[in-house]
């Protein structure tokens, strides 16, 4: 067994610095960047632990973020419970979507997600008394975050950094949430599922079941970050469950590495941070992210944290000589 | 007193190309029954078939009595059907403990199999536990697939063609837990091309032929008749 390095709390705490730099450029995108990661994080438990390639997850996250933004803003339901209602909410979706979704297999499955997703859009746009259609809702609140100026060290803060901290702290505990799930016994049967469905399925695994779960889970997940992601943005709109926000986590996923638990969430800060760069050169942004792509699919397939670990994997190897380095996602890119 | 399984007339096709034409047997408790047969007369298929992987279009398969055509793999599993897949490929991710422990999560049943027990029958195991399944021979393989089927606690185990591509000293290990386990009183249904093997194990034999039973009758017979052996096996 490996030593285990408790990188959630490591990362936690090193990102804790960022509103002590004063800029509010830097927190905003740090806030972009933790909030995101637990969206691409969550489709990764489909994606690369399960098996599943999903081109709707951003149904969780645009429902999550409704539920949150209009629990808090029409009800003056307070932020922490808006926010886990935002979770329930989008991973009852996700159990009832799902349900059918895991009837289908592979790209069947994809599709259904995909038109599942647009329904969730197409309400979302129409639906004016509701989610207030095209115009979306603007100025959803920041929580009540006056708590913090009794806090030593906080009380000079602006409300963006305050908001940082809060979104910090809760996205840690998903990723230590998420990380409990993938290591445990049920998180290992999802890699079973993955490895090879059938085989699963005749030493007693009900596939569908495990699957639906996966996606609940993933789905609650999403909603939890899709909830915070409002807040962030200060107004829910009907893009947040378009397809192209399906595609986002599932870039993300691509660019840090879906073999490991952080590839999405490094993948979210690679993505974020490129575009803040590359935008401030030029226009073609999405040019240059379609070139990354590229270069990263036939180069990189294991993405960053792939490449890297499959590195360190060769450094480090020992002469002692294995049978067959094969079906380890590491070893396969290297 | 009705059979442990009983297959009816079974018809199997996979999309348009038919590979059963109506196999039935028979296999009691306690019983190791052998299915005999060259390459892609239906062997797996059969097995396919009682595994719920491969629904049949015709025909009855009877477990215990009672009628278990067309139930998903997971539930067979579940009614104690283990089944051993000829790729016997584990899962390569998982350590050789995390494939057992896995198989003994979702297991439905409780019996006398548990890690300590597959351990004890195949020790090598034992000190292979936390290797990856990816990192281990094919013998080594062969017997984690075994022992993770146990751990589902069957009380019928198909074994499809144990002994392929194995060296024949891993060979004879094999034949030798699998009679362990014979002895013990679990009931075997095991798929066979090579006659040494099957015929060391079995107390009946089915020789398939292009889908259907060519022959049905004890191992003995086919032990002792070399001429009927030739006419129905050679090559």
């Amino acid at each position: 067994m490996t030593r285990r390095v408790p990188w959630t709390l490591l990362v936690a705490l090193t990102l804790l610095v960022v509103p002590f730099l004063g800029s509010r450029f830097y927190t905003f995108v740090a806030t972009d960047i933790v909030i995101l990661a637990l969206f691409a994080t969550s489709l990764n438990l489909l994606l690369g632990f399960t098996g599943l390639v999903t081109f709707g997850h951003a149904a969780y996250f645009g429902i999550g973020a409704y539920t949150c933004a209009l629990l808090m803003k029409e009800l003056g339901v307070p932020f922490l419970l808006a926010w886990l209602a935002g979770g329930a909410m989008a991973a009852f979706f996700a159990a009832v979507f799902g349900f059918f979704c895991v009837r289908l297999t592979k790209i069947y499955f994809a599709m259904l997600t995909l038109a599942f997703a647009q329904i969730v859009w197409a309400v979302c746009f129409k639906w004016n008394d509701v989610t207030g259609g095209e115009q979306g809702l603007p100025n959803v609140p920041y929580p009540d975050l006056e708590w913090m100026d009794a806090v030593p060290l906080l009380a000079d803060f602006r409300v963006g950094d305050k908001f940082f901290f809060v979104a910090l702290v809760l996205v840690a505990c998903c990723f230590a949430a998420l990380r409990r799930i993938v290591d445990s016994p049920f998180g290992r049967i999802l890699t079973v599922i993955r490895d090879n469905p059938e085989r699963a399925q005749f030493i007693g695994i009900n596939v569908r079941l495990y699957e639906l779960a996966a996606f609940v889970v993933a789905g609650f997940f999403a909603g939890l970050s899709g909830a915070l992601f409002g807040i962030f943005n200060r107004g829910v709109f009907p893009d947040f469950a378009y397809w192209t926000k399906s595609a986002e986590p599932l870039i993300m996923t691509l660019l840090g590495g879906m073999g490991h638990f952080w590839g999405p969430a490094v993948g979210a800060a690679a993505l974020i941070i490129l575009n803040q760069q590359i935008t401030s050169y030029t226009e073609y942004w999405p040019f240059v992210l379609g070139l990354v792509l590229m270069i990263l699919l036939f180069a990189f397939p294991g993405g960053i944290v792939g490449t890297l670990a499959g590195a360190r994997w060769r450094l480090r190897r020992r002469p002692v000589t294995l049978p067959k380095p094969a079906s380890d996602p590491v070893s396969r890119n290297a | 007193m009705t059979a442990l399984l009983e297959l009816r007339e079974v018809h199997t096709s996979y999309g348009i190309s038919r590979v059963l034409f109506g196999v039935s047997l028979e296999v009691a408790r306690g019983e190791c029954v052998c299915l005999l047969g060259r390459n892609g007369v239906g062997k797996t298929t059969t097995m396919r078939s009682i595994m719920g992987l491969t629904t049949p279009a015709e025909g009855t398969i009877l477990w215990r009595g009672e009628d278990i055509t067309g139930w998903p793999p997971h539930l067979v599993a579940r009614a104690g059907i283990g089944f051993v897949p000829e790729d016997r490929r584990i899962f390569g991710e998982l350590t050789t403990w995390e494939n057992l422990d896995v198989a003994q999560r979702v297991a439905a049943r409780r019996g006398p199999w548990t890690i300590e027990a597959v351990y004890d029958l195949f020790p090598k195991l034992r000190e292979l536990a936390d290797r990856p399944g990816g990192f281990l021979s094919g013998g080594e393989q062969q017997m984690l697939t075994i022992a993770r089927t146990l751990m589902g606690n069957p009380e019928l185990l198909l074994l499809d063609e144990p002994s392929e591509g194995l060296a024949p000293l891993v060979v004879d290990q094999l034949l030798e837990r699998i009679l362990l386990l014979k002895r013990q009183g679990l009931t075997i249904l095991l798929a066979e091309q090579g006659v040494d093997f099957s015929l060391a194990l079995a107390d009946r034999v089915y020789v398939l032929e292009k889908g259907a039973v060519r022959f049905s009758g004890p191992a003995a017979a086919l032990r002792d008749d070399a001429a009927l052996r030739h006419e129905l096996l050679a090559l």
